[in-house]
């Protein structure tokens, strides 16, 4: 009973998972994956009727008397079904799918975005041509119908990036760039996850994949590149005494770091801690406190000498940096 | 092509000559990948010389092709009828000329799967 209930439950979640719209391949938002997704249909269907096939066969073989087919037309079985056919038919695969995965062109004129894998956060770099580049982390932003490539490295230990909608997976390795050019189609809201175990809280390394039409994005990105407005003057305190600054840059308040997530414009993110909670006051506020509690092995030290009305204050203060 | 096939008898397969064909493929292989990194590491792009690559493949399958052929040859050897696993000469030399052109058909095969991608991807991210 218990065998057969699991077996239902996990047949199920197969069929729930073609149900979600925001993290799969097989409903793109982006040009490569929709290729990813079309190879992988003509794979399913070809290999449903290659079983089939040999299915068939194999029911016929087994009903046959013996003796039906001499030794000769047995070997011409075996060398066209068992060696020639299969030759072909793999021959024709390869030539079909190779041109899907050559690798889509850049121009130096699209933008780029450097993206770094750090335990257990993305470090993120717009780069718009001739124009210096923007801090930001644990989001990306990217135009829809314009070609975008990142260039992918990782700060410690190996991640791989990966927005299934988007396109394939690439690793993230330390003193190396990979590239990755992609073409996002349909605006929306979508996720990206880390795909290369790096260590405790790996499973929680996302992030939001927001496409926006060309406009909007220009205008968005040209908002980025300003320096933050903050307001809250008890949370810029406490920011300030606390060293918080050591490892977070706000830029126009403190000077750029590598060892946290830029907090410039932190108050316009959709999430939390790499896509891991909704951004509130409360959530914020807890995390400032015991981010381990949220991520066993975060890179960040603990704040349990701050008071309740202290960590509040300085979600607000963070929350206010649009 | 007759008089070749006939002067082929006189090219006796041995273990030796068995390992030519997956050897012409590992060597095909290895130099695939030179050939790819060389390229990539010193103009930034593929490729140096893309028709030397498909001359060298070419020449390649033609070794295959040959050592498949002559083993194709000595395999049809007549004598007495089968089973050859006689430990007799005949029989020795049976079984590997049939075990020469099955791994020449297979090694013919790797090789144009190898060159495929390194011709139609010409890319070096
Ligand atoms: C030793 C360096 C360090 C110090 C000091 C530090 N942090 Fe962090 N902080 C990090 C790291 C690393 C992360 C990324 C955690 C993760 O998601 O894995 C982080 C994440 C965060 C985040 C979530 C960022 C995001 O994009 O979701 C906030 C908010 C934050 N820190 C606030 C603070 C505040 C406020 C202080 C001071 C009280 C502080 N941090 C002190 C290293 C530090
Ligand atoms: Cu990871």
């Amino acid at each position: 009973m218990r065998g057969k209930s699991s077996a239902i439950s996990i047949l199920t979640a197969g069929f729930l998972a073609g149900c979600n719209t925001h993290q799969s391949t097989l409903a793109p938002f982006g040009a490569d994956a929709a290729d990813i997704r079309h190879l992988f249909i003509m794979m399913l269907v070809g290999a449903v009727l290659i079983a089939g096939g040999v299915a068939l066969l194999m029911r016929h073989a087994v009903r046959a008397p013996e003796g039906s087919i001499d030794h000769r037309k047995g070997m011409r079985i075996v060398l066209w079904l068992g060696g020639i056919i299969p030759t072909v038919v793999l021959l024709g695969l390869l030539a079909y799918s190779l041109p899907y995965m050559k690798p889509r062109p850049a121009s130096p004129a699209d933008l780029t975005i450097a993206v770094d894998g750090e335990q257990f956060w993305w470090r993120v770099a717009y780069a718009p041509p001739g124009r210096p580049p923007i801090l930001s982390a644990n989001e990306i932003r990217i135009p829809t119908g314009r070609t975008v490539a990142f260039r992918l490295s990782g700060g410690d230990v190996v991640h791989s990036f990966w927005i299934p909608g988007l396109a394939g997976k690439m690793d993230m390795i330390p003193g190396r760039i990979n590239s990755l050019v992609v073409r996002a189609d349909k605006p929306g809201r979508y996720r990206g996850q880390c795909a290369e175990f790096c260590g405790l809280s790996h499973a929680l390394m996302a992030f939001d994949v927001i496409a926006m039409p060309p406009a909007a994005f220009d205008a968005w990105l040209a908002e980025q590149a300003r320096p933050a407005r903050p307001g809250d003057a008890a949370g810029a305190r406490l920011f300030a005494e606390n060293g918080c600054g050591g490892c977070h840059g706000i830029a126009g308040v403190n000077a750029p770091s590598r060892i946290g997530p830029d907090l410039t414009h932190f108050g316009s993110r959709r999430t939390l801690a790499a896509g891991i909670l909704p951004m509130t006051e409360a959530n914020v506020a807890a995390f400032i406190r015991h981010p381990e509690k949220t991520k066993p092995g975060v890179r960040m030290p603990s704040f349990p000498q701050l008071s309740d009305d202290e960590a509040i204050a300085l979600a607000r203060y963070l929350q206010g940096l649009k | 092509m007759k008089r070749w096939l006939k002067g082929a008898h006189r090219l006796r397969v041995t273990l030796w000559t068995l390992i030519v064909p997956p050897t012409t493929w590992a060597v095909h292989f290895l130099f695939s990948y030179l050939w790819v990194a060389i390229s990539c590491e010193r103009i930034g792009r593929w490729a140096l010389f893309p028709t030397a690559f498909a001359i060298g493949t070419v020449v390649a399958l033609i070794v295959i092709l040959a050592s498949g052929v002559i083993a194709w040859q000595q395999s049809r050897t007549p004598g007495d009828p089968p089973p050859h696993n006689e430990g007799t000469d005949i029989d020795r030399l049976r079984f590997l000329a049939y075990s020469t052109m099955l791994l020449a058909g297979l090694s013919f095969v790797a090789v144009i799967f190898t060159a495929m991608p390194v011709l139609m991807l010409g890319d070096c991210r």
